[in-house]
């Protein structure tokens, strides 16, 4: 096992495909200044998969760069938490799913700036400005949708009901994790829950949302077992780049 | 609600030439300036035009995000949509200056009395639209705001500038993209002259109609809203294309294309002005999706609004009591 080059699709992936969520947004925003917001959120996100996914292929040292991890594997080979993969949904299950993520990543990349791998930490450094951002925007959506009409609460709550079960995942570790936490290289996510919890729940308590009861965290993205939601992601998303093979564009 | 907005009745003709001559001399209008009220109706009608068209143009690149063959494209193409989204609020807040609403605008929009540009209701059927987009669009675009940028009034023409420059990178990211497809794969080489050959004429269209059909041309040259005339600007964008289509191997689809040493001009063949007033009347390929389109995001998004403002009043309620307290 490549334990760095698994890690890095992990995080390369999470963000390649909640890039491509957001990314559909664009052109269909609720108001123009979201369109751009959310544009802006999407780019961080596809930039940062950009360079991790290089970095993964670099390490796995089998002449495979980041448009080859992005674009020439199957859905099985996606190493993304489920979370990240489900259908944009309304506003209120886009910038619901965001703040889950968001804190997430943003916890991640602050310990990943301390890196071994300069290259990581140095990607993971640039990224803890962009989630920071990321976590203000879907935070204070959040605060809106919550305390605006008796609608928008609704929504925001059934998103949240919708999407917690997805969450657990996010701090699942395995041998991957731990074996690249011990070497310094990356970080065990299970030790970012508490604080991620903290956080999350004191801007739904803020925006007037509960948590719900759930019996089980739905799992599987970090060993390729997904959604159906994924095939059809990737069917779009590499249509062109695989059309083509071996064209430059 | 409309400071700007002078008396009709009280527009004496002393006034309205002391106005003609300030713009003669070249000086600037500003906001806070008196104009004529149907100098004041022509930039709306102009300037809303504008934002729509830039509002609208997003739908047929952003048809693409997902799809764009390599990271890199892809992140090109979303940095592009986005900043077309930028110049549309720009422009909306533009209008703002002569005492007319975003919302307003968008209204008319959606109901399908204001126009945008026709260019924007043609389909994007390979990914070498992208490409031919950036470089016809954009490029025809830059022609028409670099003239706009010395337009009488400051508040369009400082808008101008500022667009002109991200509109220039996109020009050549759409140029880069044509000429990396030409010098292809067969299949990207065809893909390209398909792209040049659906695009080349709406694009010359995008400058209207010949000056000689044109109702507005007169009063916009006589104001400085316009500077030179559709024609004028349409020989410029020419002149500069076709060197640029021969540069990278593709041929401009227009048998009669010839080059004039009298006058240094590539003079082309008859533009056909029945499909452009056939798109402008809403008989376009896309004008029912496009619109289709925007008023759906509209109608999703009018909750998220609602919210958005009912939060605001509870914010500046909370506020006031708690000043009050
Ligand atoms: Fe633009
Ligand atoms: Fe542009």
């Amino acid at each position: 096992m490549n334990a760095p080059f698994e890690y890095l699709l992990r995080l390369g992936d999470d963000r390649i495909i909640l890039g491509h969520r957001l990314s559909e947004w664009c052109g269909h925003a609720p108001i123009l200044e979201e369109d751009i917001a959310l544009a802006n959120i999407a780019l961080d996100l596809i930039g940062q998969a950009s360079l991790l996914l290089g970095l993964a292929g670099k390490i796995e040292g089998q002449g495979r760069d980041g448009d080859a991890l992005a674009y020439l594997r199957d859905a099985v080979e996606f190493r993304n938490a489920l979370l990240l993969e489900l259908p944009k949904g309304d506003f209120a299950v886009t910038i619901v799913r965001q703040l889950f993520f968001s804190v997430f990543a943003l916890l991640q990349a602050e310990a990943l700036e301390r890196s071994s791998d300069q290259e990581l930490a140095g990607i993971a450094a640039k990224a803890v400005k962009e989630f920071r951002y990321h976590v203000r925007h879907s935070a204070d959506w959040v605060l809106k949708l919550g305390g605006g009409t008796t609608e928008s609460q609704n929504r925001a709550q059934r998103a949240v009901d919708d999407l917690w079960r997805y969450t657990g995942e996010l701090f699942l570790a395995d041998d991957v994790d731990r074996a690249a936490a011990a070497s310094g290289f990356g970080v065990d996510p299970s030790t970012l829950e508490n604080a991620w919890s903290e956080t999350v729940r004191d801007v739904l308590a803020r925006a007037g949302l509960t948590i719900p009861d759930v019996s089980y965290m739905q799992r599987g993205g970090r060993t390729g077992r997904h959604t159906e939601h994924l095939g059809h992601l990737l069917g779009e998303m590499q249509i062109l780049a695989r059309s083509h093979p071996g064209a430059s564009w | 609600m409309t400071p700007n907005k002078p008396e009709t009745n009280t527009e004496d003709p002393a006034r309205i030439a002391g106005f003609e001559a300030r713009i003669a001399a070249g000086e600037t209008i500003e906001p806070k300036d008196w104009m004529p009220e149907r100098y004041r109706r022509q930039l709306v009608r102009m300037m809303s035009q504008h934002a729509h068209s830039e509002v609208v143009g997003m739908l047929p690149e952003g048809n693409w995000i997902t799809r764009a063959p390599t990271l890199r494209r892809k992140m090109s193409l979303l940095a592009k949509v986005q900043d077309e989204a930028g110049h549309g609020l720009y422009i909306y807040c533009g209008t703002e200056t002569l005492g007319v609403d975003r919302h307003e605008l968008i209204q008319q929009l959606l109901n399908g009395t204001a126009k945008y540009s026709s260019i924007f209701n043609y389909p994007t059927l390979s990914w070498a639209d992208i490409g031919a987009i950036g470089w016809l669009v954009d490029g025809a675009a830059i022609v028409n705001q670099t003239m706009l940028a010395k337009a009488s009034y400051g508040p369009y023409a400082r808008a101008m500038v500022r667009i002109c420059k991200e509109e220039n990178f996109h020009k050549r990211q759409g140029y880069e993209i044509m000429a990396t497809l030409s010098a292809g794969t067969p299949a990207q080489k065809r893909m390209a002259q398909d792209a040049l050959d659906r695009w080349w004429w709406p694009s010359l269209m995008m400058f209207g109609p010949h000056d000689t059909d044109s109702p507005n041309s007169d009063e916009l040259l006589r104001w400085g809203v316009k500077r030179k005339s559709n024609d004028e600007l349409r020989q410029r964008f020419i002149n500069l294309t076709v060197a640029q289509a021969k540069a990278i191997d593709l041929v401009i689809p227009d048998p009669q294309l010839a080059f004039d040493e009298k006058t240094q001009n590539w003079l082309i063949g008859p533009i056909d002005w029945d499909e452009f007033w056939r798109v402008v009347r809403g008989n376009g390929p896309c004008n029912q999706e496009r619109l289709a389109a925007r008023r759906q995001a509209h109608d999703d998004g009018e909750w998220v609004r609602v919210a958005a403002a009912a939060y605001a009043a509870k914010q500046a309620r909370a506020e006031s009591t708690s000043e009050a307290a």
